[in-house]
């Protein structure tokens, strides 16, 4: 066994419940080598790291199958602290840091050195005393050797975001033993300059013989700084590849694409005469991971528009800011009538109607009755299912014809239930998102904003879902904005697919156009052609 | 079958099975020891009458949102006004208790829009700011009634001229006024027939309003706010509405409490007030974001029954008053098992 | 933004520092807002109600002396995160309990105390056990949890000494029992061990007697607690008290820790109620417990302590400016409205009112802070996205 690899991944399979999310990945990391790991959400990248941490979700859920390697023998990590004991430290995406700490408290967080004393040898080491000198002498050396030169006793409040990325990496490369570092969307809210400055760090720490794995969905990045590119993609390992051999369109194809029979049924330039029922103008969504930053977009009567992009580029800011859902600001036309932004009401007034992709966040009730879920939503907004009580001058729900129309459509969209009361909290992720087609339906849209409609769903649930929508385009005419991290599906039902970069619109491109030029356009590539 | 048999179990909730089961005991002591039962009967019924409003102003509050109003001393001080208003002009009669009725009312829509303002920049921390700008109320009204501007002698400290007494009598034609009116026996029980009446249509009208637009939009917001906003539902005027129907109905709860007790009491007396009513509707199975009409009705007849008959029950068989006790206990002990329990858990 | 730095205050590390910080004028007057206003209304309390200063001070000294252990048994679980431990009343019962015992078997002066100090730790440490447990079922409700238990546990109280003394306890003694043979009494005179701790050393200055045994066990127990927060124990109640998730993934048990910090202030506060009834001399079987928890914790809050920091100094002086208002109070209320009860209302109404204020100052305060940092997050976005136009 040569003992240069780090870390190798061999066969890992993880699912949870029924839902498979790794498949047999392979992963080999060597001694000083910087592995990036890229995918789209999704992917299973943080699946994988929760494993190669040990943290509690995965064993909770059934453990997973393969074996992981470490510096050449087979290990069993069933906890953060035996990944710690291993030499595996873990830069979180989120801030692992207490802000009311300074940093030397921060970086030796629950491995503080202590000085026994006299109650301590009676009571036990939690009292013993904490050596503040030892404390920051570690300290400052560990954020010397990443050449950062924050005061170690200065508290981490207020200090700025990039320092804090540092401080997290000082933290890890503290421990004893490191040997792989694993980073999760390290430069995620650095700014440009932290991000070159964090890039070199890790080079420095590659240098002197850790394994660095690295993951991300900025190609940019990765190209800059990665030895090897590895790619995710629904749970599998799509390719490895040494960076000299790898091209920015290639791996953002991988990252995107699947390959399932182009069964393309729009026609094309079938709504090229409608006029635009849609008209966006410097559209800012403050939608926190998904920023819309100046789009503009024409959507025409009757089409369905697709919009797609990498993850963290903007894609469902614009369906959350124009419902109303994310502060927004910019002008939006609806039939050439202005709608009032940061108002819901007045955009389902106006008869957009948003199925959202926070399923159980924002589409459901989940405590509530089949029925009551797709029908309350138009009670409230559309006036519908309601009668008068005898003479009197208030309305109430009328339960009949509510039960009628649950049943409409449980068998319209075939939702497996037990009944139009059953409560929608146990119903399986497919039917939870059957139910929300049915809820934006029964509020007769004019336009129908769909984000997601097929994440972490079944295969029939997908195609029901799909068809449905395709059918309430052609029969009755109604507009389709679909928002989809899946490339495919967007192909498969659009007239027109966006592109968004960086929270703008990058490009159009018509659904036929080859996979490599949508790698170039989600990549950020320039000079777009196809619009 | 054992499993039919737990999920039965489950839905129907462990602390009321053993209430009830405590119940059934308790009656079955009563009848060995020979005790009046239709007397107990009968002053169950008063006790629930008197305490169901109260425990129904938890539902809008809940069903809101804003979680179980351990602010109801806010509504409850508003109702002891309105008493107050009436009892100083000497209003009588059925005239009388409108009035006070109104009074309290209105008096508890302007306190609850208010706390409905406040409660809506704490969300998540409702119930403690909710307890302790209760027991701020009533504490700085200790120092109003002292210096009200009340002049009704039998009203006031005989000695000095000012400030309200510690427990007013309501006077003949007020007290008990509902609890009379179409009052009837049956098998010996008094029927307060009135009183019951006036809870029976409080509920019947907050059933009907939970079934309006107004009302569903409040239930929408509460049970989940993202998906009331995508609904186009303002959720914090949900909210404040749920405040304020809950402290009004606080408010004219107190009223018909008052006049079936046949006393005021000011001062340090409505101080823990919040606590039965909280435990009430949790015993009839509602948790701190769910409830409804029925909850609150279980939950009444439950809690007051065991308390109406636990105190002559306990007293044939030990010394003392143990229901003042058991009231504690069991109030308490019922919101820190609902507290405790996990969020979600239905 | 504050709670953290207002943590390290009186808990500071001589060298080297632990945080360093700047202080500005208006920061300092900012966080010291709350005591400097108590401050305010105590000097115009003290000279409206015209009472004799030398009077007020012995007054003050004593209920320093009384109050100060509880109040500080209320800091560690604010600095674990817990919030402002209403449960503190437990801590109070189990010392009552111990008192109690001590006085049924006759214990006289210091022994009796120490006996009743000795008997009410395991009970406390049971009742903070369980205490913690159920808190740790209760994440983000631990206030409003720790306050019902204070009432579920005092009718258990009641429960124990009203009806099971006599019946299922057979306790027979006049002096505590009441007459029918069955339940405590209401109040019970601790013939024993009044004034045990208070009278071991006593010294006047200036005409006002200074019970300096009491003093020096408060004192001990601020070089206690400053000891606690230099140990590892410390950092890790600190660590779990800003982010239990950021602490459980250091590894640091973070229930435990929670049922560490419960135990602890359940303990103190037994002690503290020992010392407190002492310096009474009698107990309010049934009443004396209830009162401690909102009194201590208000003090606490007059000191400019918050749901999420509190230092041993804020304990200290918050303690002094509450019993100051509640000393002058009455005499304030007689004078101004001719009434001394408004004054008395008015103390209580203080007592409850600077408690909501408190909460709603850090539900607001919270609300902000994460709009705050939302904003700075998008300002952050954008300067990214336009620098790489």
């Amino acid at each position: 066994m040569d003992d240069n690899w780090v870390l190798q991944v061999k066969d890992v399979s993880k699912a949870y419940g029924d839902n498979p999310v790794l498949n047999k990945v392979n992963l080999s990391l060597k001694r000083g080598e910087i592995h990036a790991l890229v995918g789209e959400n999704g992917a299973g990248k943080s699946t994988l790291m929760n494993i190669l941490f040990g943290m509690p979700v995965i064993h909770e859920t059934g453990g997973f199958t393969g074996e992981v390697w470490l510096k050449g023998r087979k290990s069993e990590i069933k906890s953060p602290k035996d990944a710690m004991d291993a030499g595996i430290g873990m830069v979180h995406q989120e801030f692992m840091l207490l802000p009311g700490f300074s940093v030397a408290e921060n970086v030796k967080l629950n491995r503080e050195p202590t000085k026994p004393n006299w109650f301590s040898k009676v009571a036990g080491p939690k009292f013993e005393t904490i050596n503040l000198h030892k404390m920051g002498y570690d300290t400052r050396q560990a954020l010397d050797r990443i050449e950062i030169g924050v005061d170690e006793w200065l508290p981490l409040m207020g200090m700025p975001v990039g320092h804090r990325q540092f401080i997290e990496i000082a933290r890890e490369i503290d421990k004893t033993d490191l040997s792989l570092i694993v980073l999760d969307e390290p430069t995620a809210v650095l700014t440009e300059t932290e991000s070159s400055r964090l890039l070199s760090a890790l080079n420095k720490l590659a240098g002197s013989g850790i394994g660095v794995l690295f993951i991300s969905h900025r190609l940019d990045e990765v190209f800059e700084i990665a030895d090897t590119i590895t790619v995710l993609r629904d749970g599998e390992v799509i390719c490895t590849v040494p960076k000299h051999e790898a091209r920015v369109e290639n791996i953002a194809e991988m990252m995107v694409g699947r390959k399932i029979s182009n069964s393309k049924a729009t026609q094309p330039g079938r709504t090229t005469g409608n006029g635009n029922i849609l008209e966006i103008r410097n559209l800012s969504v403050d939608m926190p991971g998904e920023y819309v930053n100046g789009v503009d977009l024409n959507v025409r009567k009757g089409e369905i528009l697709g919009i797609g992009g990498l993850a963290g580029h903007g894609k469902l800011g614009i369906a959350n800011g124009l419902m109303g859902l994310c502060h927004s600001a910019g002008t939006v036309m609806c039939d050439s009538q202005e709608i009032p932004l940061n108002d819901s009401r007045a955009a389902l007034d106006a008869g957009l109607v948003f199925l959202s992709e926070d399923r159980r966040g924002v589409g459901l009730l989940l405590d509530e009755s089949i029925e009551d879920n797709i029908a309350l939503a138009s009670v409230v907004s559309r006036n519908k299912f309601v009668k008068k009580v005898g003479p009197l001058p208030i309305s109430v729900e009328d339960g009949k014809s509510i039960r009628e129309h649950a049943r409409e459509m449980i068998s319209l969209l075939d939702i497996k239930c037990t009944g139009p009361q059953q409560s929608v909290r146990r119903l399986s992720g497919g039917n939870q998102q059957k139910v929300c087609v049915a809820k934006a339906i029964t509020m007769e849209p004019e336009v129908l904003l769909v984000s997601e409609p097929t994440r972490g769903i079944d295969v029939g649930a997908k195609e029901r879902v799909l068809s449905v929508i395709k059918r309430l385009n052609a029969e009755k005419g109604i507009t389709v904005v679909m928002t989809s991290s899946e490339l495919a599906e967007l192909r498969s039902m659009c007239d027109r697919i966006a592109i968004m970069y960086n929270g703008k619109i990058h490009g159009i491109l018509s659904p036929d156009a080859p996979d490599a030029e949508f790698g170039f356009c989600m990549a950020g590539g320039g000079g777009v052609p196809g619009d | 079958m054992i499993d039919s048999l737990k999920q039965v179990l489950c839905k129907f909730g462990l602390p009321r099975l053993t209430i009830m089961l405590f119940l059934v005991a308790l009656l079955v002591v009563a009848t060995i020891n020979h005790l009046p039962t239709s007397m107990l009967l009968g002053n169950s019924l008063v006790r629930i009458g008197m305490n169901g409003v109260m425990v129904l102003a938890m539902v809008p509050s809940v069903q809101s949102g804003a979680g179980l109003n351990f602010g109801l001393p806010i509504g409850i001080i508003a109702g002891l006004i309105g008493m107050l208003v009436v009892m100083e002009f000497r209003l009588t009669g059925f005239l009388g208790l409108a009035i006070a009725l109104l009074v309290a009312c209105v008096l508890g829509i302007a306190a609850g829009y208010l706390y409905g303002l406040v409660l809506n920049r704490v969300r998540g921390q409702e119930m403690m700011i909710g307890t302790y700008a209760g027991f701020s109320i009533v504490s700085g009204m200790c120092m109003f009634w002292l210096l009200a501007p009340f002049k009704n002698p039998e009203m006031i400290w005989v000695v000095g001229g000012k400030g309200l007494r510690m427990t007013l009598a309501v006077g003949d034609s007020l007290s008990g006024i509902l609890d009379r009116f179409w009052g009837f026996t049956l098998f010996g029980v008094k029927v307060p027939t009135g009183l019951l009446l006036v809870f029976a249509v409080a509920c019947l009208l907050m059933g009907v309003f939970f079934k309006t637009r107004l009302g569903i939009s409040m239930r929408i917001a509460g049970a989940n706010p993202a998906f009331a906003v995508s609904c186009g539902i303002n959720v914090d005027k949900m909210r404040i509405l749920g405040t304020v129907l809950s402290t009004a109905l606080g408010a004219m709860g107190m009223v018909i409490y008052c006049q079936s007790l046949g006393y005021v009491q000011l001062y340090t007396a409505p101080l823990m007030m919040a606590f039965p009513a909280v435990a009430a509707v949790l015993i009839g199975g509602a948790t701190a974001r769910k409830a409804d009409v029925l909850n609150a009705v279980l939950g009444t007849v439950l809690f007051q029954t065991l308390l109406t008959i636990a105190l002559p029950v306990t007293r044939s068989v030990i010394e003392g008053d143990i229901s003042e006790v058991a009231k504690t206990i069991i109030s308490n002990g019922m919101i820190l098992y609902a507290l405790t329990r996990k969020e979600g858990d239905g | 933004m504050k709670e953290g730095v207002q943590v390290k205050e009186g808990l500071r590390v001589k060298e080297p520092l632990r945080v360093k910080e700047q202080l500005h004028v208006k920061e300092l007057l900012r966080r010291n807002a709350v005591p400097a206003l108590f401050l305010c209304m105590c000097v115009l309390g003290v000279l409206i109600s015209g009472q004799n200063i030398r009077y007020i001070a012995q007054e003050l000294i004593s209920r320093l002396a009384r109050n100060w252990f509880l109040v500080l048994s209320l800091i560690i679980p604010v600095t674990a995160g817990l919030g402002l431990n209403f449960a503190i009343v437990l801590g109070a019962m189990a010392g009552q309990v111990g008192l109690i015992v001590a006085t049924h078997c006759k214990l006289p002066g210091l022994v009796g105390l120490i006996t009743a100090v000795v008997l009410s730790i395991p009970i406390a440490i049971l009742l903070g056990i369980s205490a913690g447990h159920v808190l740790n079922k209760a994440r983000g409700r631990e206030m409003i949890t720790s306050m019902m238990l204070g009432f579920f546990a005092n009718g258990l109280y009641l429960l124990v000494f009203l009806f099971m003394v006599g019946t299922v306890f057979p306790i027979d003694n006049p002096e505590i029992v009441l007459d029918t043979g069955v339940g405590l009494r209401g109040t019970i005179e601790l013939k024993y061990c009044k004034y045990a701790l208070d009278n071991l050393l006593r010294i006047k200055v200036l005409g006002i007697n200074i019970p300096v045994g009491s003093f020096a066990v408060v004192i001990a127990l601020c070089f206690g607690m400053r000891w606690l927060y230099k140990t590892k124990l410390g950092q890790e109640l600190r660590a779990v008290g800003q982010d239990m998730g950021v602490a459980s993934v250091a590894g640091i048990n973070v229930d435990r820790t929670r049922v560490i910090a419960m135990v602890l202030s359940t303990v103190l506060a037994a002690i503290g109620q020992v010392i407190f009834l002492q310096n009474m001399g009698t107990i309010n079987t049934f009443n004396s417990h209830q009162q401690i928890g909102t009194v201590a914790i208000a003090s606490l809050l007059v000191g400019g302590a918050s749901v999420t920091s509190a230092t041993v100094g804020q304990g200290l002086i918050g303690t002094l400016l509450f019993q100051l208002l509640f000393i002058v109070s009455p005499a304030a209320g007689q004078r101004l409205m001719g009434n001394a009860q408004i004054g008395e209302f008015f103390r209580v109404f203080i007592g409850y009112g600077i408690i909501a204020v408190a909460l709603l100052i850090h539900s607001w305060g919270r609300k902000s802070s994460l709009e705050s940092a939302s904003r700075q997050a998008m300002m952050k976005e954008e300067a990214k996205t336009t620098g790489s136009m």
